[in-house]
């Protein structure tokens, strides 16, 4: 009778045998059709600023072009704020603070938030539609994720505002009065949400600047907000680049100020407002450990790591980015990454099959190829799968570096697209001081199939989120924000209202 | 004739060793009258350096204590200092304050200290949560100490205040350097020898003397220092705010100029706990 | 004694061929989900799906007229002109098999699978399923579905599964073997991972394994469906050994197959997207996948009626 041992005994014989080793044909055979996503996005030729709830036209008259990522033709024209159009903004919400806003009760300041949600819902097709072709995402991104998050996001905060005696056990809460937010261009319309909600649910007013790259979402927001009778100057966008946002974070009327996007930057706000007195959040960028310990469940790891590096093309502040693996199952690891990652289909991100989209803009691409060259260059075995990928737009094929070092730039600077580092490990406290030995501190993942393990690593890994055994998990309920340079102040959960209210 | 008596070398309270400035240098302090009291060490960017290396070796181990622990060493620190209240209250004198004034801080400070040595078990449960996510995982927010506070004190209230910035960060298992009131230090120097005997370790509470001039760059600009609590005018809060950009710091600046009661129970809260915490939020899924 | 235990006996296997998450598991094959097949890759699939086909009838009250109808329904599936192809086979009970191969003729590629070994229980003594397994395969079955003995899986006595399953691929001589792990009743995805890696290691390349009898509250889904391609796929690269897969009950829509064929499609690769490597357990999806054609071919939405009544109505 054939035995458990016998037959490992033969069939690891047969390998052995000179027999080239078995691979997986990993082709197309059966290859699907383009499945173009075909709902009207309803763009406008030219979208103007969104200021004491009217659509008005920039004083200085100046528009930019907001591009399709994927195919570099343009989609529709921004208004280029000045400092005239952010005075403004900022007049308008403070009058919309002292006139109505501040003075509403919660309970009616929540059926506006609620209204929000169930319009935004209501269109959720048009705006993933819109929103993949403005930044490139994956329409199935932007379907599933993306608009109905921002959504739920609405729904959950509208529900917080006439329950703001529980958010801060003990005391009084009230609203900060105007605040000011710049939101970068990964999740356009999800930042929106995850800044708007919590800050008009504690009764703030606010002027918010998209990124100058992803513009069109907020500004199909603001006909939500016209359509939901939202008061005029509640929320406020004025569009541009970079002196658009110094103009929203250095105005002397906000009394608290948000930001999403680079440490850098972030840097540089910061310094702006030194001895200004004003509340910040900050939440920056990254360089995420995912964790990999040799009991894992291996299959389920694996889509974890591709779920956290190339989830929205990598252009994601959490992103899984440092991949460390135990030793033991390294080889495993990295073959079985492979092996997934030729699955992945990268192009036009309208179609429905797309799992890896455009890059979000020439200025993003440039900054990765950079990048992958300077891993190259420092002696990292690179691999990309042979997709072939659209003659114009952005994109990057996802790049795995194996035999990384910690002190190559790979493994420390944020990349923000679709590359991984591999790094190894022997023991855990190996691990938590490779995973920790990092000025960023946004999220980890942990991946083990031992209980005391997950809440020893959880409890040691300097990260506002750690995930463990899945990654890239989010939900209005739960708190996002980081450790460190990775930013301070959370968002979502009770904890994310705590920044945008004062104690009284 | 009458003996001389033996006078105390103030010493600062750093690493859980009793130290001079590294420069040497002193500066002297007066009785209220204005004679010679003693002269106080002088410390200086170098002195700051190591107490942020003795509190980056003893931050583990304290934030590992478990909360009762912490709580007892807390409640131990009172005992200490209400067993040296009429010292303590001398110290204070030294200031000018009468000596029923002085006598209400120090009872204040142990009351402070017990109040917080409470907190230890508790304000965890009060905090954090679980998180209904929508989907098959189990989500909870808990909070852990940021790591090494950097605390300046204020002038006035030379004991209370300087405890009541150090108890709510050491309560979760922070490490703290703080610089002491440069015109009333001298409580300080009684404080440091008070937390000496309190069983809490070495490194968890650094106490430095001088002058915040001197100082208030190297709190702005060490990296390792997660955040500043600290009671400064607008230019302190300005350099301390620009420097905190560099990496990120989290900065709990009160005004000078405002007025302060920290007699009041509204100096204590839990939300000063709050402010030296980091929330952290971890998810699992829920399956066989 | 704990080290003889079942569950230190498990926990051991599970260590040997790695642990399964749950979750990680249903949210990977929810993803299968969001494929979008469109045009010519869905009347590929479509046509695929039905070549897959292990057309069943497995009820108290098949009779000869019954199988015989079923197995005209496998040979010409729907109109010609519609280029549906055969199903791979028919599936029926032992007392069955002649009665199939009267009306299959020898002549034929489309096969006969028999359940053998007391199905759906597999509870009665080896010997008596050993001789069901020979009858069997005397009155002309190409295949044979056998179940596991669950129970010695979850006691913990794997050499006393694996020895039975080897005497059945014994038994079965030529016929192909498919072994049934009635995923229902492992419960676990780390059991199914478990006992696919007991059954692979003693059944022949081209042998299948093959989730459940169809009998029982849960069949096969697309969670239990990766998680044995997954167990194939690394038994494969391990061993170079290609084992064959059958999900089996709960398929009935052509949306459905295809959502299954994707899973094939990104877990093992173009080798196994061929009825050799592949197989559905199903009754009702045959007339489902013709229906899907037709529309392709018409643009209109087809009523049931339209198509033979294959081993179950509408």
């Amino acid at each position: 009778m054939p035995t458990l041992t016998a037959s490992k005994k033969s069939n690891r014989s047969a390998v052995r045998a000179g027999r080239p080793a078995p691979e997986l044909i990993l082709g197309d055979l059966w290859e699907f059709d383009p499945a173009p996503e075909s709902a009207d996005p309803k763009l406008k030729a030219r979208y103007e600023l969104f200021i004491d709830g009217k659509f008005v036209a920039p004083k200085g008259g100046r528009y930019f072009d907001s591009i399709n990522p994927a195919n570099e033709q343009k989609l529709a024209e921004i208004a280029l704020a000045g400092p005239a159009d952010v005075d403004a903004a900022y007049a308008a919400a403070q009058r919309a603070y002292d006139g109505v806003w501040g003075k509403l009760p919660g309970r009616e300041r929540a059926k506006y938030l609620y209204r929000i949600a169930r319009l935004l819902q209501d269109r959720a097709r048009e705006f993933a539609v819109a929103e993949t072709l403005d930044g490139g995402k994956p329409i199935k991104e932007s379907r599933d994720f993306d608009v109905p998050m921002a959504a739920a996001h609405f729904f959950y905060h509208a529900g917080w505002a006439d329950k703001l005696d529980y958010v801060a056990p003990g005391r009084k809460v009230a609203p900060l009065g105007v605040v000011g937010q710049v939101i970068p261009w990964n999740f356009p319309l999800l930042m929106c949400a995850w800044k708007l909600a919590p800050a008009l649910a504690m009764g703030n007013t606010v002027v918010l600047k998209p990124a100058e790259t992803t513009s069109i979402t907020a500004l199909k927001l603001a006909e939500i907000f016209q359509d939901a009778g939202l008061p005029p100057g509640v929320v406020n966008f004025v569009t541009g680049a970079g002196e658009v946002g110094a103009a929203v974070m250095n105005h002397p009327t906000p009394a608290k100020i948000a930001f999403t996007g680079s440490t850098e930057v972030g840097k540089i706000i910061m310094r702006g407002l030194a001895g200004t007195d004003k509340k910040m959040t900050m939440e920056l960028g990254g360089k995420a450990a995912n964790i990999v310990f040799d009991d894992a469940p291996i299959d389920q790891a694996v889509e974890g790591i591709v779920n956290g590096i190339f989830f929205n093309q990598g252009h994601v502040c959490c992103a899984g980015s440092r991949l460390l693996v135990q030793e033991s199952v390294a080889a495993k690891v990295l073959a079985k990454l492979k092996n997934r990652i030729r699955t992945l289909r990268v192009g036009d991100p309208m179609d429905k099959n797309t799992d890896i989209g455009a890059i979000n803009s020439r200025e993003q691409l440039d900054k990765i190829t950079r990048l992958v060259a300077a891993g190259v260059k420092e002696g990292g075995e690179m691999f990309q799968p042979a997709c072939k990928l659209p003659a114009k737009g952005f994109y990057f094929r996802p790049t795995i570096f194996s035999g990384v070092s910690m002190s190559s730039r790979v493994a420390r600077e944020e990349i923000f697209g679709p590359v991984l580092s591999i790094l190894t490990f022997r023991t855990v406290d190996e691990a938590i001081e490779k995973a920790n030995n990092t000025a960023y501190g946004l999220s980890a993942g942990v991946w083990t199939d031992k209980g005391s393990r997950i809440l020893k690593m959880s409890t040691e890994l300097k990260a506002g989120v750690v995930w463990a055994n899945t990654y890239n998990k989010f939900d209005p309920t739960s708190p996002f924000g980081g450790y460190k340079e990775s930013g301070f102040g959370r968002e979502g959960g009770r904890q994310g209202l705590l920044d945008y209210c004062k104690l009284v | 004739m009458a003996r001389l008596p033996i006078t105390k070398t103030p010493k600062v309270y750093v690493g859980g060793a009793f130290i001079r400035s590294e420069s040497a240098r002193v500066f002297p302090i007066t009785g209220f009258a204005g004679e010679f009291f003693a002269n106080i060490p002088q410390c200086t960017r170098k002195d700051l350096r190591n107490a942020v290396e003795a509190a980056a070796k003893a931050g583990p181990g304290w934030a590992k204590r478990t909360a009762y622990n912490r709580g007892q060493i807390l409640y131990r620190l009172g005992e200490m200092i209400e067993a040296r209240a009429g010292e303590m209250a001398d110290a204070i004198m030294l200031g000018g304050a009468t000596p029923a004034a002085a006598a209400r801080e120090v009872a204040a400070t142990v009351d402070r200290l017990i109040y917080y040595a409470g907190w230890t078990d508790k304000y965890e449960q009060v905090l954090g949560n679980v998180n209904p996510v929508a989907a098959p995982y189990f989500n909870f927010t808990v909070t852990e100490p940021m790591g090494i506070i950097g605390v300046i004190a204020p002038d006035e209230a030379p004991l209370l205040a300087l405890i009541s910035l150090i108890a709510p960060a050491i309560t979760s298992g922070n490490t703290v350097v703080a610089l002491a009131s440069s015109t009333q230090p001298y409580p300080a120097i009684l404080l440091g020898e008070m937390l000496a005997t309190s069983d809490l370790p070495g490194g968890v509470v650094n106490l430095l003397t001088g002058f915040r001039k001197e100082l208030i760059s190297t709190f702005a600009t060490h990296t390792h220092l997660r955040a500043i609590s600290a009671v400064v005018n607008a230019e302190e809060r300005k350099a301390l705010a620009l420097g905190a950009a560099d990496s990120v710091k989290r900065t709990h600046l009160r005004k000078a100029e405002d007025k302060h009661d920290w007699l009041a129970d509204s100096a204590q809260s839990l939300e000063a706990i709050r402010e030296t915490l980091e929330f952290k939020t971890t998810w699992h899924p829920v399956g066989a | 004694m704990l080290a003889r235990s079942p569950q230190a006996a498990l926990q051991r296997l599970f260590d040997e061929v790695g642990s399964v998450d749950q979750i990680g598991v249903d949210e990977r094959v929810a993803k299968y989900g969001t494929r979008s097949i469109k045009k010519a890759s869905k009347i590929q699939g479509l046509k695929l799906a039905a070549s897959m086909v292990d057309l069943t009838t497995l009820e108290g009250k098949d009779t000869p007229g019954k199988v015989a109808s079923l197995c005209q329904k496998a040979l010409a599936p729907h109109d010609p002109e519609l280029g549906v192809p055969q199903v791979a086979a028919v599936c029926v009970y032992p007392a069955m098999v002649k009665h199939a191969r009267r009306a299959l003729g020898r002549d034929t590629a489309v096969r006969i699978a028999s359940v053998a070994t007391a199905f759906p229980s597999g509870q009665v003594p080896l010997k008596t399923r050993l001789a069901e397994v020979k009858a069997a395969v005397a009155d002309g079955a190409d295949e044979i579905d056998m179940v596991i003995n669950r129970g010695a899986f979850l006691a913990g006595e794997f050499s006393e599964m694996q020895d039975e399953i080897a005497a059945v691929v014994q038994a079965c001589g030529d016929a192909t073997l498919k072994v049934i792990l009635e995923v229902s009743e492992l419960e676990t995805y780390d059991n199914i991972r478990a006992a696919s890696f007991l059954a692979m290691r003693v059944i022949r390349p081209g042998d299948f394994i093959k989730t459940s009898t169809g009998k029982t509250s849960l069949n096969a889904t697309l969670g239990n469906n990766q998680v044995m391609l997954e167990a194939i796929r690394d038994f494969y690269l391990a061993t170079g050994v290609a084992i064959a897969m059958k999900p089996a009950g709960g398929i009935r829509t052509a949306k459905q197959a295809l959502t299954f064929l994707v899973a094939v499609k990104e877990t093992l690769g173009d080798a196994w997207l061929n009825n050799r490597r592949y197989r559905f357990g199903a009754s009702s999806l045959l007339n489902d996948l013709v229906r899907q054609l037709e529309k392709e071919k018409t643009g209109a939405y087809q009523a049931p009626y339209y198509f033979s009544e294959a081993a179950e109505s509408y």
